[in-house]
């Protein structure tokens, strides 16, 4: 008895299985037709192959514009507007990034170059190292202020409008239906927020939470939405926008500001002049004190480092899983299905544990801003 | 001669595995540890297993993000 309802659920799964991995097989067998079928009209006279560290680095870092999917040669991508403010004289440009051509063209005296932007008339040097081998400067040009919409700006405006919508309908639905049971999103949202309102600010920062709540709740969910949209593959999602190290950065100084204007007297005495340590320790030469100073700056900066490291690591290893089917492709197409399903199957498994990660990581970053307000408020005991 | 070998990008690249794969064994090492503990705990204590399983959670992020530290470094010496 048990064993047919297993067979019987086993061979349905067994279904699922072969066509997901026919589907899948499929398209990557299109996938390398194309690199058969290119080339012998571009410029280069090499056969390019899958470059699997350009494709990760694509996709995790920022961009102009918003690419979607490559058909052959093509590349479907959504343009977004540039917007640069040149120091050196012609003030504000406006324009779209399709006029780039994906790198190809300059417009308006500029150009793209290595996702930069850059002036048409800019060539890359390279200077000599000790060795008499050549190295390759950095693409970089000052007097160039760039403005632009970039992929992680849209991504920011689209999470951003997410959460405000999500927030106020639900803020709204809480005053219309005073003393009454939730309903709807109430009902999903209700045990988040009292979660991080008693055992994250509660217990951590005292009877002053109240105040804290705002901030608590914005980066949490901040943090939770952008991890869970940069897993999402397609667009709007797929930004890795808590991947920058330049949001990340921004997240650990509002904390580090709210820490700081929130501290006590008693705070700054723990740290230049904290009781309990031997007075040679202090002076003439303060060790403690500087020790204290760096582990001010140390802490918000563990904050952004542990945020982008876990989310952009993440995306790093999908993307690599996914590269190996197109890299053993090129060996040979059965060897290329023969690695999707692996591939695909530790994909999967990554994924979930991203989205684990993605609720981690957002917990923890509201809990430890929530114990260095905690801490910067604690009263002599 | 010795200044040329360590100017070798190639030696800095196997530093960089090298320092990735440490990171990797110090990681699994510090969340192996913390892993064990709270199983021990749950097993003297069942009741508290809600507790345990929260607090671990929390400690094996800290630890990650440690161990991420090194992976940024090893990426760093990759790419720059």
């Amino acid at each position: 008895m048990i064993l047919k309802k297993f067979w019987g659920g086993f061979s349905s799964f067994l279904t699922t299985a072969i066509i997901a991995v026919f589907l899948l097989g499929t398209s990557v067998a299109m996938a390398n037709d194309d690199s058969h079928t290119t080339d012998s009209h571009t410029e280069h006279a090499e056969k390019k192959g899958f470059d699997a560290g350009a494709m990760i680095f694509n996709h995790v870092l920022d961009a102009h514009s918003w690419h979607v999917m490559d058909i052959g040669e093509h590349a479907i991508s959504v343009p977004l507007p540039i917007i640069i403010y040149d120091q050196n004289g012609s003030g504000f440009h406006f324009f779209m990034s399709s006029r780039f051509e994906h790198g190809h063209a300059a417009y308006d005296g500029y150009k793209l170059l290595d996702n930069k932007i850059v002036r048409e008339s800019y060539t890359e040097h390279e200077v000599a190292t000790a060795e008499g081998e050549h190295a390759e400067v950095a693409v970089e040009e000052p007097g160039i202020l760039d403005f632009s919409i970039t992929k992680n700006v849209v991504a920011l405006f689209v999470s951003s409008f997410i959460i405000f919508f999500l927030f106020v309908s639900v803020a709204k639905t809480y005053k219309r239906r005073k003393g009454q049971a939730p309903s709807g999103v109430q009902n999903f949202l209700e045990p988040i927020i009292l979660f991080i309102r008693d055992d994250i600010a509660k217990d951590s920062i005292g009877h002053k939470y109240e105040k804290y709540m705002p901030y608590l709740l914005t980066i949490f969910f901040f943090i939770l939405i952008n991890n869970l949209m940069g897993l999402v593959p397609i667009l709007p999602g797929g930004a890795n926008l808590t991947g920058n190290i330049s949001v990340t950065l921004v997240l650990a100084m509002f904390t580090f500001v709210i820490t700081t204007f929130s501290a006590n007297k008693n705070y700054w005495v723990h740290i230049i002049n904290m009781p309990g340590v031997p007075w040679w320790l202090k002076f003439p030469l303060p060790l403690m004190p500087l020790v204290e100073i760096m582990g001010v700056f140390t802490k918000p900066f563990v904050l952004m480092v542990r945020l982008f490291a876990n989310i952009t690591a993440g995306h790093i290893v999908i993307l690599g899983f996914m590269s190996m089917i197109f890299i053993f492709g090129e060996i040979s197409p059965v060897a290329g299905y023969g690695v999707s399903v692996v591939s695909v199957a530790f994909s999967l498994f990554l994924s979930i544990l991203e989205i684990l990660v993605a609720f981690i990581q957002a917990y923890v970053f509201t809990l430890l801003s929530a114990l260095y307000f905690g801490m910067a408020m604690e009263e002599e005991h | 001669m010795l200044l040329a070998i360590l100017l070798n990008v190639g030696l800095a690249k196997l530093g960089a595995g090298v320092g990735a794969g440490l990171a990797a064994i110090g990681a699994g090492i510090g969340i192996g540890q913390i892993g064990g503990k709270a199983v021990e705990g749950i097993a003297r204590q069942p009741e508290a297993a809600g507790d345990i399983r929260a607090n671990m959670i929390v400690a094996a992020a800290l630890v990650e993000g440690v161990a991420f530290f090194a992976i940024v470094i090893s990426l760093l010496i990759v790419v720059l």
